[in-house]
């Protein structure tokens, strides 16, 4: 037992000193800009544009909902405009990010992880370090700067997304008119909301695009370690942009 | 000159290399031939810095390689070209991109690139091969793909991981002829690891057979088919007992 998880606590130990040295070798990567800037906007149309269908299809959905259930919790009490406020807040604070870097964690994360998992258990690391690169520039730094820059964007539009499918279904099915809608929107708006979730999903892009990388780059034996890489990516990505969501929070809204 | 000295490496604690010391003289190729799982294909890497040595070293023309740091180490690998078992090709490019890309870290105009793509295809007889993607390609098609990657970049050194392996005996001799080809039409230093006999009979001046992490014995390839050592002869016969 006590062996156990002595071993368990080198075995962390490690991951953390690993994780450290990953990063070291990324920040030396940065000066080898002729290698990773044409690679980034190849990356940058993968995370982006691949990304876009999944996050506002989600983005949809959660307007309506949200919209319906703000009207079924208000009841007659609060004025039926709170509605707009509570779409605009939730989509822009919380939901909007939140439920895109979940769903670009899965996809995203676990595509990086199987690509560059199969690339190692294949030898095409090796052979790219064989022809005098460096896997840093080369794979990661842009996959890493693309999904930094690339998430933002995505959840502005899901954002703008969710709160036009939330008027619609004011208008729609609570006879809310757009002035009332608005109203509530502009009601408690502060930029802080605006900036606060897209620098959130800048950092949800950083961490789902950098665990992605070093699982993949980590990976060993065959397609079972493949497949091991990419859930292991999705279940660490998933919990690591959670609690780096309540960090934000903590650190940004108090 | 390629220089292993007393190279020592363990995986997990088992022990792999126990000693390994060979020099590869310039010009010629050596054959590191050996049970599958000895270490062979451990100690060809080696030399271009893709493992790290436990103990010993590596020396490149007078270059330590476990001393370089990452911009010697580059320019090491600048002069060697690595043949992978499975060729490595990257799956997501053309065979042209894949010839092309470390001839782009060479600074050369796409004029230059585009001639020794063709110059490279050519050596491999694949002529006409540039468009098409590695999953296109037969088993024997990769190798020689990947055996032109390498010389497309005109290196000093070629390092063959086990090129033949996988191959039926007609695409193996292909192999063969290609290696022989270029060490003639290129005058580069070559190290084949191997445990297929025919192939190394063929492509090697020298034989040096590995076993239980060191080098058991070295050879020509005379000295090493008339050797009267029983592990060696053992396995150049590919006898059970």
């Amino acid at each position: 037992m006590i062996e156990r998880l002595g071993r368990r606590t080198v075995d962390a130990i490690k991951a953390v000193g690993g994780f450290g040295h990953f990063v070291g070798d990324l920040a030396r990567a940065v000066p080898d800009v002729a290698v990773w800037g044409r690679l980034t906007l190849v990356q940058m149309r993968r995370v982006g544009v691949d990304s876009l269908p999944v996050a506002l299809f989600i983005a949809a959905f959660t307007g309506v909902v949200l919209a319906l259930q703000a009207s079924y919790t208000f009841t007659g009490t609060v004025p039926l405009y709170f509605v707009g406020t509570l779409v605009g807040k939730t989509m822009m604070l919380e939901l909007g990010p939140v439920l895109a870097g979940l769903a670009l964690a899965g996809r995203v994360g676990a595509s990086m992880a199987a690509e560059l998992g199969t690339m190692k258990v294949t030898e095409q690391v090796d052979a790219l370090e064989t022809l005098a690169y460096d896997p840093q520039s080369f794979l990661v730094l842009p996959r890493v700067l693309a999904g930094t820059t690339m998430f933002p964007v995505i959840v502005a539009l899901a954002i703008l997304t969710g709160i036009f499918t939330g008027w619609i279904a004011s208008f729609v099915l609570l006879d809310l008119s757009t002035q009332e809608f608005l109203k509530g929107l502009k009601l408690f708006y502060r930029f802080k909301d605006t900036w606060f979730g897209l620098f959130k999903s800048a950092t949800f892009g950083c961490t789902i695009t950098l665990v992605g990388c070093v699982v993949g780059l980590s990976t060993r034996g065959g397609a079972e370690g493949v497949g091991r890489s990419t859930t292991r990516a999705v279940v660490y990505s998933a919990v690591l942009l959670l609690v780096l969501d309540a960090f934000w929070a903590l650190v940004l809204l108090r | 000159m390629i220089e292993f000295q007393d190279l020592r490496k363990a995986f997990d604690g088992r022990p792999v290399l126990e000693g390994f010391t060979l020099r590869v003289q310039d010009g010629e190729t050596t054959v590191i031939i050996g049970y599958s799982g000895t270490g062979k294909s451990v100690a060809l890497k080696h030399v271009v810095g893709l493992l790290q040595a436990d103990a010993g070293d590596v020396i490149v023309d007078g270059r330590a390689v476990s001393t370089l740091d990452r911009a010697a180490l580059t320019a090491l690998r600048r002069e060697i070209g690595f043949v992978f078992q499975f060729a490595a090709l990257f799956d997501s490019m053309s065979v042209f991109d894949n010839l092309a890309l470390g001839l782009r870290r060479r600074e050369l105009s796409d004029d230059e690139i585009a001639e020794r793509v063709a110059e490279a295809l050519a050596l491999v007889d694949l002529t006409g091969a540039e468009d098409r993607y590695p999953a296109e390609l037969s088993g024997g098609m990769r190798k020689r793909v990947g055996i032109a990657r390498a010389i497309a970049l005109r290196p000093r050194y070629i390092l063959y991981d086990e090129p033949t392996t996988g191959l039926d005996p007609v695409t193996a001799a292909v192999i063969d002829q290609l290696m022989v080809r270029t060490r003639e039409h290129l005058r580069v230093t070559g190290i084949v690891v191997t445990h297929d006999m025919r192939s190394a009979y063929t492509v090697g001046d020298r034989i040096a057979m590995l076993y239980e992490g060191k080098i058991r014995q070295v050879g020509t390839v005379a000295q090493i088919q008339e050797t009267e050592d029983p592990v060696v002869r053992q396995f150049i016969e590919g006898r059970p007992t």
